[in-house]
């Protein structure tokens, strides 16, 4: 037994393997930072904060000539998205039905992944989370008013990382309209504009919900930090005679190491 | 050739559980072979040829680890019990202990391929993956 409380669900086995399956398939595409940051751990439920390797000074609480210093940390943050599922449809599920309806655990699926992006790119203030956009000291540039802009704003961006000593592979994390305008696009000659900025980056172009506009980011490592105490799971509320109310959680941290790492670019 | 790293009939497994085997079956004998340098060590007295094994055996060390990382990534209770007992100063059978029993399906009867038991759904990173 553990917090989530799994086993006091109405639920039965292959209910359970039905919605951690689809739980999976509709988070899996969504969750962009993690194609792009540093992933550490899961650390478990327990794990509270994450070591930042400072300190900041405190009055000493007793005789002089005692210095006092006290750590600082970086607490881990809980998300968490509630749904509720038919127990007439998992039941259903257990006949051998192939068609459940799970459509308020897709929803939640978005939610959570798009709130995970949204901390880790634009920062969650009052999370003491700076995002990757935020953070930036590069200033923010115009990705383009059409899709045939952007390879010049990415290799600008990527350029100026450059220049600041960051070493690529370089990433892009795009917002849905800006990812739809650069798959849609064939430049003169009929090649794939997605093919082009992947070869200006040397990685990966993202498809980010809740980014606003784009992000390049090197890919080297050790810039940009995300911390997992509990990773994604699906956890038990209550249950009444019509339906089981669930929910997704985690927990994590994320803090970014090299500011000039990235280079934000505005829609 | 033979197939031993498998128990089951490898047709039967997904091709998940075939590379988590054969990774299980690397462990392992990254493992013997550390074990076997520790011994040549322990008896050889040319200095050159100490050098060279302790070089090699350094190269097993990398081995098991890598291996070892790739099988906790597929495993997050694995994971989760390791994170409680590796890397920690005391004990190391209270960790064992404290970790089994803190771990995420713990009380339910084991491990499950079910999902009552087990908790995360495993994401984790997903640099490298194709989307």
């Amino acid at each position: 037994m553990n917090h989530l409380l799994r086993h006091l669900a109405p639920i039965s086995d292959s209910g359970w393997e039905l919605l951690d399956g689809e739980a999976r398939e509709r988070l899996l595409p969504p969750l962009a930072a993690r194609r792009l940051v540093d992933f550490a751990g899961p650390h478990g439920w327990q794990h509270s904060a994450t070591n930042l390797g400072r300190v900041e000074a405190v009055d000493s609480p007793a005789a002089d000539g005692v210095a006092a210093a006290q750590r600082r940390v970086l607490p881990l943050v809980e998300l968490r998205a509630e749904f509720s599922v038919s127990r007439a449809e998992l039941a259903d599920n257990d006949r051998g039905a192939l068609d459940a309806d799970l459509e308020r655990l897709d929803e939640a699926a978005q939610r959570i992944a798009i709130a995970e992006n949204v901390a880790v790119f634009h920062g969650w203030a009052k999370a003491g989370i700076a995002g990757i956009a935020e953070a930036s000291p590069v200033e923010a540039q115009a990705l383009g008013a059409s899709a045939e802009d952007y390879p010049r704003s990415v290799a600008r961006a990527v350029e100026a990382l450059r220049e600041v000593g960051v070493e690529g592979p370089y990433g892009l994390a795009l917002g849905p309209d800006e990812y739809t305008r650069v798959i849609e696009t064939a430049e003169h000659g009929g090649y794939p504009l997605f093919d082009h900025l992947e070869k200006i980056l040397g990685g990966p172009i993202v498809w980010a919900p809740g980014v606003k506009g784009a992000v390049v980011l090197s890919l080297r490592g050790g810039d940009f930090l995300f911390e997992s105490g509990q990773d994604l799971a699906i956890g038990y509320s209550h249950h009444d005679a019509d339906a089981v109310h669930l929910y997704l959680e985690e927990s994590f941290s994320f803090r970014v190491a090299t500011p000039e790492a990235a280079a934000p670019l505005s829609s | 050739m033979g197939f031993d790293q498998y128990h089951e009939p490898p047709e039967e497994l997904s091709a998940e559980t075939r590379t988590f085997a054969r990774l299980c079956a690397s462990l392992t004998e990254e493992a013997e072979a550390i074990g076997w340098y520790e011994q040549r060590l322990a008896v050889e007295g040319d200095a050159d040829a100490r050098a060279i094994m302790r070089d090699a055996q350094g190269e097993e060390f990398k081995h098991f680890a890598m291996d070892l990382e790739f099988l906790l990534r597929r495993s997050p209770r694995w994971q989760e019990i390791c994170a409680g007992v590796l890397f920690q100063d005391g004990d190391i059978v209270e960790h064992g202990e404290a970790a089994e029993a803190g771990s995420a399906d713990a009380g339910d009867g084991g491990e499950s391929e079910s999902g009552t038991a087990a908790s995360s759904l495993g994401i984790g990173s997903l640099r490298g993956e194709d989307r």
